[in-house]
């Protein structure tokens, strides 16, 4: 493994300030992943985006600008809290969340949004599009284009608009303009090819302000830099708190934002086991899931070259998960490349275990998590009866799940009208 | 017959070539096979297209507006299979034209960029336009078109850098493809001001055929984008004739678009 430029280390600001020895090769690639499968036409835009990206990473104007956000509208440093209640189901092991739930919009997707933002600015433009599954990422986008005065249009998948239509009024509050797609599948893969259309149509005044590590380079490091300070804070926190460093490091991984962004607080301790858990959705054999680093194959999606579920011909399969934000066949390049290392490890967690974290947590702590982050804590408490009370679990509770209570009221029978019980839905 | 022996005959006819697209399998494969073959013959009066893109359906089609969307998606409900590609390659070949494919690459990676080229070969294809792979990303396909004779053919669009241009000019063979304006597939009212201005530019950079596409509506478009381009690239017009009124409608458009290019010899200046 590499060594970390010692620089890199120090405070939120350095997270953004050097190339550090994790950075893919001058065309993005991580190994064999990651790279640049985009029309012509955008590679001059990606390019000038990596090149503003690099000089603003070494910008201490930008970079001040930026932590003061993160401190004084994000709620950084978010805390770490202990579940003691929860860790005696995980076989007694001592189970540490770091609470992205607590940021402003409540989930993690603020760090990157408020740092492509500024770049937005940075780089002159005026309009941002975005993509969205649950709405988590079009929320958190809105949200910094009203701050910082910039147009905002979000493409949702048609069937994601209907499940989450909170959100979607919570976008329109803030300014955004919401357009559904019914092209495909009309999920958040979809989204994100229509928001590749509007950005090779108007890429001349417009950035795309890609929601997760995935995409063409220099997305997936542009967005793992801006979510490293989530691991950065924890290091230290879980340091104090336990005066050792943690077993293991436990995120859900969709695109794989939150999860890259934890990771690497960490990816220099070869004691520290990282584990991204996916979304098994009905089970892995059922076909009907989201576990592209689990179950797919290597391939091309959206940009870059990493694990998809697809079928024989190559045809993007759709995935599945109770989860919107886990709903995504794709994964970003750098999860292939820690999987096909070894350094991350990878595990399919089912909505049944899913939902019976999400329970959990919200009974035994008091903190309703998003069932995205739920599928982490189902492995925390697989993972903590592996090893027993001993073990030291820090889990990553990227979001809260304000946004999925329609979804577990359903789900649990908890109100009148939705008679519907887990058993029914498997 | 090579891509380069089909612009040199037309260059010698003083018009530019015409280029149709179709996907393979739209609306189903035996239909799509007559509609492709009818774009070759043309209406009787005019031979048709003198070389077509086979398209393949992809169910992710980020560079390509509502109708090919549309028809891909058609072909893959209707049950289109990557194999079924090179039967439709071979009846273009068969009908008289020059066969190329137009794909996205993952269903090529998947299928094993060499076994594709083979097989591609093997059916008279002569070579693959590739809307999502940049000569940076396509170390695999040049090696595997280099053994087994098919032409590379990139994409430029107004967005390239000269350097860009330099370098894409550099990797491709056959034909260049010039994207008309910054955008997705689909016909438009006019041809864009912006199509000119980067043949013009991609010329200082090359002496590779160069296909003006995207957009390109009707007769009068393609006879204007002739004017100034080796070739013209008709898609979505072709796709929309088609819905209408089948292959005879396919070929009578091919008949009216092949024309349009032949009606006033090209200015030499300008070609
Ligand atoms: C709370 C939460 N966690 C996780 C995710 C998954 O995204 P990623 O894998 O990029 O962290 C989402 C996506 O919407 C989310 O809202």
């Amino acid at each position: 493994m590499t060594v970390r430029d010692p620089d890199e280390a120090n405070g939120v600001g350095g997270a953004h300030a050097t190339s550090g020895g994790h950075d893919p090769d001058e065309g993005g690639h991580f190994g064999p992943y990651g790279g640049r499968f985009m029309p012509e036409a955008l590679i001059s835009a990606q390019d000038e985006l990596a090149e503003e990206y690099d000089k603003a990473r070494n910008d201490p104007e930008f970079v001040a600008e930026l932590d003061r956000l993160l401190r004084d509208y994000a709620g950084r440093p978010s805390p770490l809290t202990e579940a003691e209640r929860f860790g005696a189901h995980a076989g007694g092991a001592r189970v540490l969340l770091k609470r992205e739930d607590l940021n402003h919009t409540g989930s993690h997707k603020i760090n990157n949004v408020l740092g492509q933002a500024l770049l937005v600015k940075r780089m002159g433009k005026r309009r941002v599009i975005a993509e969205t599954g649950a709405g988590q990422h079009g929320v958190a986008t809105a949200t910094a284009c009203a701050l910082l005065d910039l147009d905002c249009v979000i493409y949702m998948g048609a069937t994601d608009t209907e499940r989450q239509a909170l959100n979607v009024a919570r976008m329109r509050l803030l300014g955004a303009e919401v357009r559904p797609v019914n092209t495909g599948s009309a999920t958040l893969k979809d989204a994100i090819n229509e928001a590749l259309r509007d950005w090779v149509t108007n890429v001349a005044d417009t950035h795309y302000l890609l929601g997760t590590a995935a995409g063409a380079h220099p997305f997936p490091l542009m967005v793992r830099n801006l979510h490293k300070v989530i691991g950065q804070e924890a290091r230290e926190q879980v340091l104090r708190s336990t005066g050792e460093l943690p077993d293991a490091v436990l995120a859900c991984v969709g695109g794989g934002s939150n999860a890259i962004g934890v990771f690497h607080g960490f990816v220099d301790d070869p004691g520290v086991r990282l584990i991204g858990m996916e979304a098994g959705g009905h089970g892995l054999d059922s076909g009907e899931h989201g576990a592209a680093l689990t179950s797919g194959t290597p391939g091309t999606l959206h940009g870059a070259r990493s694990y998809l579920l697809q079928d024989e011909d190559g045809q993007i399969a759709e995935a599945y998960s109770i989860s919107a934000g886990l709903d995504y066949p794709g994964v970003g390049p750098e999860h292939a490349w820690l999987a096909d290392s070894g350094r991350a490890e990878y595990r399919a967690v089912t909505d049944e275990e899913a939902m019976e974290a999400f329970k959990l947590l919200s009974r035994t702590e008091g903190i309703i998590p998003a069932i995205e982050s739920a599928h982490a804590l189902a492995g925390a408490l697989r993972l903590g009866r592996e090893l027993g009370p001993d073990a030291v679990l820090l889990v990553n509770l990227s979001g809260r799940g304000d946004k999925d209570m329609d979804t577990a009221a359903h789900y649990f029978g908890l109100v009148p009208e939705a008679g519907i019980t887990g058993e029914d839905q498997q | 017959m090579s891509l380069e022996d089909v612009f040199r005959t037309c260059a010698a006819q003083r018009r530019a070539a015409l280029i149709g697209y179709l996907p393979a399998g739209f609306p189903t494969m035996p239909e799509s096979v007559e509609l492709l073959e009818a774009m070759v013959r043309g209406d009787g009066d005019t031979p048709g297209c003198d070389i077509v893109e086979v398209g393949l359906p992809y169910s992710d089609p980020v560079m390509d507006g509502p109708t090919i969307q549309a028809a891909s998606g058609q072909a893959l409900r209707n049950g289109f299979r990557v194999r079924q590609l090179f039967d439709a390659v071979s009846a273009v070949a068969a009908a008289g034209a020059a066969p190329v494919v137009m794909s996205y690459w993952n269903p090529i990676h998947r299928y094993g960029p060499d076994a594709f080229a083979g097989d591609l070969r093997a059916a008279g294809g002569l070579g693959l336009i590739t809307p999502d792979l940049i000569p940076e990303e396509a170390g695999e396909w040049t090696a595997a078109s280099n053994r087994h004779g098919l032409d590379r053919i990139f994409l430029v669009a107004p967005s390239s850098s000269e350097r860009r241009l330099a370098l894409t000019a550099e990797a491709g063979s056959g034909f260049l493809y010039a994207a008309s304006v910054m955008g997705v597939t689909g016909a438009r009212d006019s041809v864009s001001g912006s199509a000119r201005d980067l043949v013009r530019r991609t010329r200082e950079h090359t002496s590779l055929p160069i296909g003006v596409g995207l957009g390109v509506r009707d007769a009068e478009h393609a006879a204007e984008v002739g004017r100034f381009a080796d070739g013209v690239i008709v898609g979505s017009a072709f796709i929309t004739r088609a819905e209408r009124e089948g292959a005879t409608g396919a070929g009578a458009f091919a008949g009216e678009l092949a024309r349009g290019l032949r009606a006033e010899p090209a200015s030499t200046a300008e070609r």
